[in-house]
């Protein structure tokens, strides 16, 4: 997890795009200047990056269905339930349904576990829009090799 | 099927927007007489789809309004809306 620069996902564990879903896995760095104040002698995870890690998951997997021709942006947050503290060092597992793919927008249900446990959950709902800039594309695919998103699979799918 | 259709969208709109459901006519404009804005319609678009087994081109209409070839007026004075999920109902079937 780079969590300075807002890239929480660290590797694709599985994408079904016939199930419509996809895991990912995402490790909580133990040191942040984020943790320094949020909380000094209680370090937490934020909610807000919580439901941004949610809102990623789901967004690759859109990324997966629109196959790289789509740029999804984090539009409606609904029913987010943070049912447990996550702290520095924690591996979060991260899983999106997509609900519905609709014309301009999608809508998943993503969820958080960690060591098994039902951590947070909540329903998203993406705006869908063609790349707005050929650099956020570039960055995009760049991001996407490295966590291991299976481009060439979906190329022959 | 037109007014039943009318009457699943409005009972839609006054309970994802909050609306008075007799504030809501089918000469009603979603966004200038009523106020819905684009990520509300989003909501009221998902709505929709899911009641009618759809998926309305808003992505399509969003265009051609921009390129001046659709008013908004066609796509939502809510019996312009209501015809055209007849009609994609209607080619659903077909």
């Amino acid at each position: 997890m780079r969590i300075e620069y807002f890239q929480l996902i660290d590797r694709i564990v599985d994408l079904d795009l016939d199930a419509r879903t996809i895991r990912v896995d995402a490790q909580v760095p133990d040191e942040s200047t984020i943790f320094e104040g949020h909380f000094p002698g209680h370090p937490l995870m934020p909610g807000v990056l919580l439901i941004e890690a949610m809102a990623q998951t789901s967004g690759w997997l859109v990324i997966a269905a629109t196959k790289f021709e789509r740029m999804p942006f984090l539009a409606a947050v609904k029913a987010a339930k943070l049912r447990s503290f996550v702290i520095p060092g924690q591996l979060l597992s991260i899983t999106a349904k997509l609900l519905h793919d609709g014309s301009g927008y999608a809508v998943t249900k993503a969820a958080v576990t960690v060591a098994g446990k039902a951590t947070c959950d909540a329903e998203l709902t993406l705006r869908v829009m063609p790349f707005p800039d050929p650099r956020l594309r570039q960055n995009m695919e760049e991001v996407a090799a490295r966590i291991g998103f299976p481009s060439k699979a979906l190329a022959h799918g | 099927m037109m007014s039943s259709t009318f009457d699943t969208v409005a009972n839609i709109i006054a309970e994802t927007c909050d609306i008075p459901r007799d504030t809501i006519k089918p000469e009603s404009h979603a966004i200038d007489d009523l106020g819905i804005d684009s990520l509300d319609f989003l909501d009221i678009a998902f709505a929709i789809d899911k009641a009618f087994g759809i998926k309305l081109p808003l992505e399509q209409w969003t265009q051609e309004v921009n390129d001046g070839k659709a008013t908004t007026e066609q796509y939502f004075v809510l019996k312009n809306l209501c015809a055209r999920i007849d009609g994609l109902v209607a080619a659903k079937g077909a």
